[in-house]
């Protein structure tokens, strides 16, 4: 529940921002998706609703003005055009190779910069892999690429890690052009 | 001398309520309420030795001629068809054949001498009937030899599901025919993407997954869960009455339990972002959940009580130990580790000792150790560009290839008689459901809609 409230926070605030930079619409909490209708009459209930948020509503902040986007933008968006350099691996392994260390790097500097912000690192496998085991062999991605940006001196507590094994590629093809691309350590804003 | 007969002592009030029982258990509610047994007949039937009986199923008879009564006696006529051939015990006389035999219009009054000229062995025909609140349905297994029943049962219940009648009469006519538990009153689960919903997340969209359950011929695909994220690995508790699975609900990886019946749900590895946990799967008895969890900081072996008490970590490597599955005793567990460099299965003392390598070379991954009486593992093993699902023998020591090479075949899970294997594949394009006898026989398609992956079967 305590994550839930932090990001309707964050949505909130993410809003208010992006309200107060362009329109001159009043600032809305970006609407909750309503819990989900339909259940079969066997299924589960489905999730509670999210609670409401019953903090005194927030008073928009002057806009700060500013040319950068990452500093100003909302999360959508900055995950749209992430400023993150993937970590890309060989197939069937976890290790972080050079390469891979010069984007951890320089993701490190920006987590530096922004130094707010807290992200997920998402493990994903290509589809050579099974099912099953990809589900470990992505965590173990998402935490190689965790534990070398922990190395460059950035807070355990801004990185978080899950695994999507196979379940989301990035290319849908079937060759090692796509394959390359879909072995990799994501990085999701998920905080600012 | 397994076909010699039906037997019958004389315990069938017994037999009643241990099929009452039964019934209880695997026809949960929504299913109809079970069809009772209210009558038996003994008698014996004798093929040429060493040959399976051939078998005619005659068109059910609809003793009532409303639509709904003649579509319910047709259903179950075909459906118990289909589930006598299923176990391929009997030579399954063709329904084009059969055709050509005018149609009974009563029990009393079957052409035997047609079906004597097609050497049948057996008749099985049945009548529908409607009654006040729902359907008598009698089944009879006729010794075409001297015209008499050699099986009678009259269930009663609701039409709403009439196949649920021919696999009762199935189950009970393997089990006293040939002694073998059949599986026409079994279910599947699997995780599917076919409601084309997709999530909402700061990674953008993306495709959501839900669980369904399934006869074990694919009929009544129904979800059971509504979490609009990704739910997959769902696996039967013993006791079919509820499931267990991986989910992202939370936004991290956690097993979900969730009693599908009731509607109600238990999260007992307690998990969070720093304590994962995932590929549930329970032990033969009910009482625990072995699982894989990345809480000690590396991908592990683990097993906890069903209610989350005392969990105990299996494996202590630093390579990927994951997806484990059971012994059918309950005394061992097999799982994969990649700890001499490429997944290869494994096994050990469900204490976590004795552990040692099985598989020997290429890429193995998701065991399923098979029920009684076979002592195997099935597993999927990388061929060329996807997988084949293999089954290792303990008694030879070697494994045998099941599938063939077409598409990629994963995630197999054994019947519970141990007699056939649900497994993914994408040989048609999409990934399905299906299910292979043990032999790489009588390969069946059960998913059609979406993509469709991790079948496991009920017990």
């Amino acid at each position: 529940m305590r994550e839930r409230r932090v990001m309707m926070c964050a949505l909130v605030l993410a809003a208010v921002f992006a309200g107060g930079c362009g329109k001159k619409k009043p600032p809305v909490a970006r609407p909750v998706p309503p819990p989900p209708t339909e259940t079969s009459p066997t299924g589960e209930r489905p999730p509670a609703p999210p609670e409401p948020v019953r903090e005194n509503p927030i008073v928009p902040a002057e806009p700060t003005i500013s040319d950068d986007p990452l500093a100003s933008g909302d999360l959508e968006s900055i995950n749209k055009n992430s400023p993150f350099q993937p970590v890309f691996y060989a197939l069937d392994s976890s290790d972080v190779d050079a390469k891979g260390q010069q984007s951890l790097n320089a993701d490190a500097e920006i987590l530096k910069k922004y130094s707010t912000w807290t992200i997920t690192i998402e493990g994903h496998c290509d589809e050579r892999g099974t099912a099953e085991y990809n589900l470990a062999l992505g965590e173990r991605r998402a935490l190689a690429a965790k534990t070398y940006l922990v190395s460059l001196g950035i807070s355990a507590d801004r990185l978080r890690t899950v695994s999507y094994g196979k379940e989301f590629p990035f290319d849908p093809g079937h060759d090692e052009s796509a394959w390359s691309k879909n072995r990799r350590a994501h990085f999701v804003v998920t905080s600012k | 001398m397994r076909r010699t007969a039906l037997f019958l002592a004389g315990a069938a009030a017994l037999t009643s309520l241990t099929l009452l029982a039964q019934q209880q258990q695997q026809q949960q509610p929504p299913s109809q309420p079970a069809p009772q047994q209210q009558s038996e007949v003994r008698m014996t039937i004798n093929g040429p030795p060493g040959v399976p009986p051939k078998v005619a199923v005659a068109p059910f008879i609809a003793l009532s001629t409303d639509a709904e009564t003649v579509a319910a006696a047709k259903t179950i006529g075909d459906v118990l068809s289909d589930d006598l051939a299923y176990e391929r015990e009997f030579y399954m006389i063709g329904k084009d054949v059969l055709a050509t035999i005018p149609k009974a219009t009563s029990m009393d009054a079957i052409p035997l001498e047609q079906y004597k000229e097609l050497n049948a062995n057996a008749i099985v025909i049945g009548s529908v009937r409607k009654t006040g609140n729902g359907v008598a349905v009698q089944v009879r297994v006729i010794d075409v030899q001297t015209g008499k029943a050699a099986f009678g049962k009259e269930y009663s219940g609701s039409i709403a599901n009439p196949r649920a009648y021919a696999h009762t009469a199935s189950d009970e006519i393997f089990k006293q025919w040939v002694g073998l538990n059949g599986v026409a009153r079994t279910k599947l689960t699997f995780s599917s993407d076919r409601d084309g919903e997709r999530m909402k997340g700061p990674a953008g969209d993306r495709e959501i997954k839900e669980v369904y359950i399934a006869d074990y011929d694919g009929a009544n695909q129904r979800r059971v869960t509504a979490t609009h994220t990704l739910n997959i690995t769902p696996v039967w508790a013993p006791d079919g009455k509820s499931i267990a699975y991986t989910s992202y609900r939370r936004g991290y990886q956690d097993i979900f339990v969730s009693y599908i019946y009731e509607g109600r749900m238990e999260t007992p590895a307690n998990g969070s972002w720093a304590k994962q946990n995932y590929l549930p799967v329970f032990s033969p008895d009910g009482t625990k959940i072995a699982f894989t969890s990345t809480r000690d900081g590396n991908p592990e072996i683990y097993v906890m009580n069903r209610d989350g008490s005392g969990i105990r970590r299996m494996t202590d490597n630093p390579a990927i130990d994951v997806t484990p599955t059971w012994a059918p005793s309950g005394n061992q567990i097999a799982w994969t580790s990649d700890r001499t460099g490429n997944p290869q299965v494994y096994v050990m003392n469900a204490d976590g000792t004795g552990q040692r390598r099985i598989t020997t070379s290429g890429y193995c991954d998701r065991p399923t150790w098979s029920p009684d009486p076979f002592n195997e593992i099935a597993y999927a093993m990388r061929v060329g560009a996807g997988f084949d699902i293999m089954v290792y023998s303990f008694a030879s020591g070697e494994s045998r290839r099941i599938t063939d090479g077409i598409g990629s075949n994963e995630s197999p899970a054994f019947s519970p008689n141990g007699r056939h294997i649900a497994f993914a594949s994408t040989r048609l394009g999409k990934q399905q459901i299906f299910t292979i006898a043990r032999d790489g026989n009588d390969l069946r398609q059960i998913t059609r809609e979406g993509n469709n992956g991790y079948p496991n079967w009920s017990r």
